[in-house]
C-alpha cells in the first residue's frame, strides 16, 4: 500500500489516497468527534494525502481543518456538499478558503431564512483548529438551496472549482433518485458512489453513468467512516495537489488517473 | 377526460403541447417529485403532477408516453426544459396550486391512481 505521498509512478506524477467527502461538527448530523485534529489524525492513520471537507451547505469549518493539517503531508481541499433545488447532493471542491467562502455566499443567499432546530437535526458547531468551540451556526443547513443542479455545477466551475454528484446510488438526496438518470451535458467532474456498492454494480443499475469517472468516498459523519479507497495519480510536486490536477486525473489526462481500490 | 378538458377544468396555464396531444384521453394519474419513482410507477397516458421542472422531466414524460405533465407551486420552466417540451410536443401545464390541491381536483374529475 502506498504511503501518504505514494509511489512515484512516472516523472512528476504521484499516487495519493484521497477521501473527498468528509463532514465536520458543523454538519448537524456529524458526530462530535468530527473536529479538525481528530480528522487529521485519522487521515494520517489511513495514509490519506488528500482530504476534502464537505459540510452540508456551509464551509465554516474548512479553514480550521486546513490549519490543523499544517505541517502534515495532507492537502485539505476546501469543499461543501450542497443540496440542490431537486434535493440532489453535490460535492463542490475548491483549493482555497476564499473560493469556498465566495461559493458559500451564493448558497446562503439561496437558503430559506430558517433557523436550525437542534432537537431535530443536531447542533452545528463552528470550531477552531484545536476543535474548541467558536460559535453555533444557527442557519437551517439541512435543507435545499434554491439552486438547480445546473446552476450549482456552473457556479462552482465559474469560481474555479469542480462538482461531483454525491452518493448517486443512494435512495435519498441522490441526483439519480431525484432526476431519474444523469442529465446529459451536465459538466460534472465525476460521480460518487457510497461504500455500500461497487462501480460495477452502480454501472449495471444506472446505464446513464457510463463514461463518467466514478469515485468512492466515506461520506464520513464519524471518524470510522473515513476511508482510503480512492487512489489519485496526479502532479503533486513541487506544488501540492490542486483541484485542477484532480480534474485532469478524473479525466485521465497525461498519465493521471483515479482508481477505486477495494480493501 | 382529455388533456384539454383538464386544462379548462383546473384553469391551467398551457406552456407547451401540440394540438393533437390535447385531445388525448387520460388513463390515470401519478404524483411524485422523484423521477426515479416516476420512471417505475407512472404509466402510458397518465397525467403526472410534480413541482420539478428539470429538463429530465420532459425526457421521462416522453419515455413513458405520458399524456401531460402538470407543474405545481408556480415553478417556471427554464429555456432548456421549455425547448425540449416543444420539441417533443408534450403538453406541460403550469399552476400556482400545490400538488395536493391539483391531485384532489383531478380525483374529483374521476382520474384515478390505478391504471
Amino acid at each position: 500500500m502506498p504511503g501518504p505521498r505514494g509511489r512515484a509512478v512516472r516523472s512528476g506524477l504521484r499516487s495519493i489516497w484521497a477521501d473527498l467527502h468528509v463532514h465536520t461538527v458543523v454538519s448537524p448530523c456529524a458526530e462530535v468527534e468530527m473536529i479538525p485534529p481528530l480528522i487529521i489524525r485519522r487521515a494520517q492513520e489511513l495514509g490519506l494525502g488528500i482530504l476534502a471537507v464537505t459540510d452540508h451547505n456551509t464551509a465554516e469549518n474548512v479553514a480550521a481543518v486546513q490549519r490543523a493539517a499544517e505541517g502534515t503531508e495532507i492537502t485539505v481541499l476546501a469543499g461543501m456538499e450542497v443540496q440542490s433545488r431537486e434535493d440532489a447532493h453535490i460535492l463542490c471542491l475548491f483549493d482555497t478558503v476564499e473560493q469556498v467562502l465566495a461559493w458559500q455566499e451564493v448558497v446562503y443567499a439561496h437558503l430559506p431564512d430558517l433557523k436550525n432546530n437542534e432537537e431535530v437535526f443536531g447542533a452545528q458547531f463552528v470550531v477552531d483548529e484545536t476543535g474548541d468551540f467558536v460559535r453555533m451556526n444557527e442557519r437551517l443547513l439541512l435543507t435545499a438551496a434554491a439552486l438547480s443542479v445546473s446552476e450549482v455545477v456552473a457556479g462552482v466551475r465559474d469560481l474555479g472549482g469542480l462538482a461531483i454528484a454525491a452518493h448517486v446510488d443512494r435512495q435519498a438526496f441522490s441526483l439519480l433518485t431525484s432526476l431519474g438518470f444523469m442529465p446529459p451535458d451536465l459538466p460534472l467532474a465525476a460521480v460518487e458512489i457510497s461504500r455500500h456498492t461497487t462501480p460495477e454494480k452502480a454501472l449495471a443499475r444506472h446505464r446513464s453513468l457510463r463514461g463518467m469517472p466514478i469515485i468512492m468516498s466515506g461520506d464520513a459523519h464519524r471518524l470510522s467512516e473515513m476511508c482510503a479507497n480512492t487512489l489519485v495519480t496526479l502532479r503533486a510536486f513541487p506544488a501540492p495537489p490542486s483541484v485542477e490536477e484532480l480534474d485532469l486525473a478524473l479525466r485521465g489526462e497525461g498519465g493521471r488517473a483515479v482508481e477505486w481500490v477495494p480493501r | 377526460m382529455t388533456v384539454q378538458e383538464i386544462i379548462s377544468a383546473l384553469g391551467l396555464e398551457q406552456a407547451t403541447g401540440d394540438a393533437d396531444r390535447l385531445v388525448r384521453v387520460i388513463t390515470g394519474g401519478y404524483a411524485s417529485d422523484l423521477l426515479s419513482c416516476v420512471m417505475a410507477g407512472a404509466a402510458d397516458g397518465n397525467v403526472w403532477v410534480t413541482l420539478q421542472a428539470h429538463p429530465n422531466v420532459i425526457a421521462v414524460a416522453d419515455l413513458l408516453n405520458l399524456a401531460c405533465v402538470i407543474i405545481t407551486e408556480g415553478t417556471r420552466l427554464d429555456e432548456e426544459t421549455l425547448g425540449r417540451a416543444r420539441e417533443k410536443g408534450i403538453p406541460v401545464l403550469l399552476t400556482e396550486e400545490t400538488t395536493f390541491t391539483v391531485v384532489s381536483k383531478l380525483a374529483e374529475l374521476g382520474i384515478r391512481g390505478e391504471h
